[in-house]
């Protein structure tokens, strides 16, 4: 841009002068010659490397797209004209898709957590707008949420009830990442509280939550909730495997999510206490109105990397036998007629979880850029 | 913190002693405490009562017992007939070598990725950042999976196994490569190479103290390398040249000798080097990108050499903004190792889970996963945190 219009200010200055003749920038310099010894062979040891990764892309991207795309089976076929042909069996896609995108949900009701999975999308989809970041935002996704519920887990309204144990797939995903967050998030802020108070028992002991938790793996945490929840209630009462599991992530979530809000606390100038005090502000008031509305502004961006990892993590699950995404995508390769498809299978659920994965982290860029913009000199 | 640190602690005596800071801080306290112990004590309670009625005797006395099941892969001599606590110890030592090799792995892979999105070349800048998103935004237990599945599915039986290099076989059954004979001359090459090592520290040492005294340089990073190589290499020659390297064969329905990487240990390498890599070559361009230029151009305008002003300069800057978040990627790789029990490697986890399931030992089992993992990670940040120290900035 700025070359350009350099440019165009010494043309102009040369037509003005009159004298000396209009010359076009030499062709090693500008345009597609010029970009390409700019950029891929300005030095002799960068044109090697540009050799090299070229000659490598040809011999892996022709395949790749023959694969994926030119001897790949798209129509609905069985699994022996699959195994003949040389590329990708989307064939196998089509016939297990709802499989993989809803476990072993009772077939003829998948309209349902489809309707729940939309309608979640959608609110994610509007709260990404900072004009709806206002109370009510809260309230619609209580009520979202529990609409959401009652669609997957049915019992009323002339809906079949749907024990959580058949519940899988997508929907069970987004569940357990979300209720991840929405309810280790409050448990988060008041152990980042905690970790800053001055009473030292408070402070002992949410250091040594966090610490714990954030120091050993999630496995473990599940393997806890799965195996020893049991054990810690008393006799007769029982929980069932999904909710233990949301148990375990919710308790995993809020230890990182209190190092988030940590993070926002510290960002808080002194000033702000200062000042909050000399109002005679209580700790729970000023805490309320003017700390943390400042501290969790700071830790959004941060908050949706959290809430990307965790939407990763939840695939774990599967280790303690529940069937979200990744489970079910293994299941589907179980079928003995379908045997042997897991890279199509893999596929699949990869660019799923990557187009969520990919536009949050872009989310977050742009709202941090958005966020600093009143600070940025 | 500050909020009431700097409140004035003194109270007239018209205000009732509830509204006195100091008894309100130990009062909250012993709330909050005996809240915990009483909320701990109501479950530990339950605990015991459940474990009573199910007849099982809690305490450690278990891994006395014999263990009863083979593991694939063990670094000191295992077999079923060995007790439950030497299954523990080959599970915790699997855990060891994967973290090990994958944070070594993992930092040479992201490191040179970091640079690489940072080139001039836009062909190599451009596949840089495509790795970088794809294995940042796909779960990791995925990529575990789909690399199991390439090495167990994909890659042909051991009779037709890939052989790219002489005496490299690629087969389903796992990786084998060649392997020098056992023979004692390595002992003495490894002590050999321990005194190198000695020997390029005092060389260090020796050459700043004369650079700060003269001003004049050694080449000290040649020369060690000369020493760290050459030292091992004349123990070998004075010992014979034992140079008997046994290649792997074909012998039945799998290979024999040589060095072999099992297909559940070569996956999980694979996946946790390449995915916590991608995470590391973010820290690394975030940490080169946070130099200011000016201090690149104050270096060249001293008349330093452009790997002068990259090792004296530029390195030593981004490293104490890098050091830190790597560490956590390191706690994370470690941590993440324990995801092998979904596909078999017998590390800690996984082996506690089978211990689990044939015991019932639950409580026990998850409070050594929960001892073995926060010692690990104790120790990674201790080390992290005294290397840290290091290279901090010493402000005069």
């Amino acid at each position: 841009m700025a070359d350009q219009t350099l440019h165009r200010t010494v043309e102009r200055a040369a037509r003005e002068d009159g004298d000396a003749p209009v010359v076009q920038p030499p062709a090693t310099r500008s345009g597609v010659i010029g970009w390409l010894k700019g950029n891929l062979f300005n030095t002799w040891y960068n044109s090697v490397i540009t050799l090299v990764l070229l000659y490598l892309l040809l011999q892996i991207i022709p395949g790749l797209i023959d694969w994926l795309l030119l001897s790949a089976v798209w129509e609905p076929a069985t699994a022996e004209v699959c195994r003949a042909a040389s590329g990708a069996c989307w064939a196998f896609i089509h016939e297990k898709y709802r499989l993989i995108l809803f476990g072993t949900y009772p077939y003829s009701e998948q309209w349902r957590p489809t309707l729940a999975v939309a309608l979640f999308l959608g609110m994610i989809l509007a709260s990404c707008n900072r004009h709806f970041w206002k109370p009510w935002l809260a309230l619609a996704w209580a009520i979202v949420l529990l609409i959401c519920g009652t669609l997957m887990y049915g019992g009323v309204l002339g809906l079949t009830q749907v024990p959580t144990t058949r519940w899988g797939g997508l929907p069970l995903t987004l569940m357990l990442a979300t209720f991840g967050l929405a309810v280790g998030f409050p448990l988060g802020i008041i152990m980042a509280l905690g970790r800053r108070s001055h009473l030292p028992v408070v402070r002992l002991l949410s250091v040594a939550y966090i610490e714990i938790i954030r120091g050993v793996p999630l496995i473990t945490v599940l393997f806890m909730a799965s195996v020893m929840f049991p054990l810690f209630l008393p006799q007769g009462v029982s929980v069932n495997n999904l909710l233990r599991a949301q148990a375990g992530i919710i308790l995993f979530a809020a230890a990182y999510l209190a190092e988030v809000v940590r993070g926002g606390l510290q960002a808080i100038p002194k000033g702000q206490y200062e000042a909050a005090d000399s109002l005679g502000l209580t700790y729970w008031q000023a805490t309320r109105l003017i700390i943390l509305p400042q501290a969790l502004r700071i830790s959004i961006p941060p908050l949706v990397n959290t809430f990307i990892g965790m939407f990763k993590d939840t695939s774990l699950v599967i280790i303690v036998g529940l069937l979200d995404l990744v489970g079910s995508a293994k299941a589907a390769l179980t079928d003995p007629a379908w045997r042997g498809f897991y890279r199509e299978s893999y596929f699949f659920i990869a660019v799923i979880y990557f187009v969520f994965c990919f536009s949050m982290s872009k989310y977050s860029q742009h709202l941090e850029k958005r966020l600093n913009a009143g600070t940025r000199r | 913190m500050a909020l009431n640190a700097e409140r004035d602690t003194r109270v007239s005596s018209s205000t009732p002693f509830w509204y006195d800071p100091k008894f309100r801080a130990i009062f909250f306290q012993i709330v909050t405490l005996a809240a915990v112990i009483g909320g701990i004590g109501y479950l530990v309670g339950n605990t015991i009562t459940n474990l009573e009625r199910q007849n099982v005797a809690s305490g450690f006395a278990f891994l006395d017992r014999e263990a009863g099941f083979a593991i694939a892969e063990h670094m000191v001599s295992y077999s079923a007939a060995d007790t439950y606590g030497r299954a523990f110890v080959v599970g915790i030592l699997n855990t060891f070598r994967v973290a090990l090799l994958g944070i070594i792995l993992a930092t040479i892979i992201g490191v040179i990725m970091g640079v690489a999105r940072l080139s001039n070349n836009w062909l190599v800048a451009k596949l840089a950042s495509i790795y970088v998103e794809v294995m940042r935004n796909i779960p990791l237990l995925l990529q575990l999976f789909i690399w199991y599945g390439v090495i167990t599915v994909s890659l042909p039986g051991p009779r037709d196994a890939l052989n790219p290099i002489t005496g490299v076989f690629l087969s389903n059954r796992g990786f084998m490569v060649p392997a020098p004979v056992e023979h004692p001359i390595h002992f003495y090459m490894g002590i050999a190479f321990l005194l190198a090592l000695v020997a390029s520290y005092l060389l260090y040492r020796w050459a700043k103290r004369r650079q700060i005294a003269t001003g004049q340089q050694f080449p000290v990073y040649r020369t060690a390398l000369a020493l760290l190589i050459g030292f091992p290499l004349i123990a070998w020659v004075v010992g014979g040249a034992p140079a008997v390297v046994e290649v792997p064969e074909l012998r039945g329905f799998n290979f024999r000798g040589g060095m072999s990487l099992t297909p559940e240990f070569a996956a999980l390498l694979f996946g946790l080097t390449f995915y916590t890599a991608a995470f590391i070559a973010e820290i690394v361009r975030g940490g080169i990108l946070a130099v200011s230029h000016g201090q690149s151009e104050a270096a060249f305008a001293l008349g330093l050499r452009r790997g002068m002003v990259l090792r004296f300069i530029v390195l030593p800057q981004a490293l104490r903004i890098i050091i830190p978040p790597t560490t956590s990627q390191y706690l994370n790789l470690t941590k993440n190792s324990s995801l092998a029990v979904a596909i078999g490697y017998p590390d800690l986890v996984s082996i506690g889970n089978t211990t689990m399931n044939q015991t019932g030992q639950a409580v026990e089992a998850i409070a050594i996963f929960m001892a073995v993992y926060l010692v690990l990670s104790l120790t990674i940040s201790v080390l992290m945190n005294w290397y840290n120290r290091a290279i901090a900035l010493v402000e005069r």
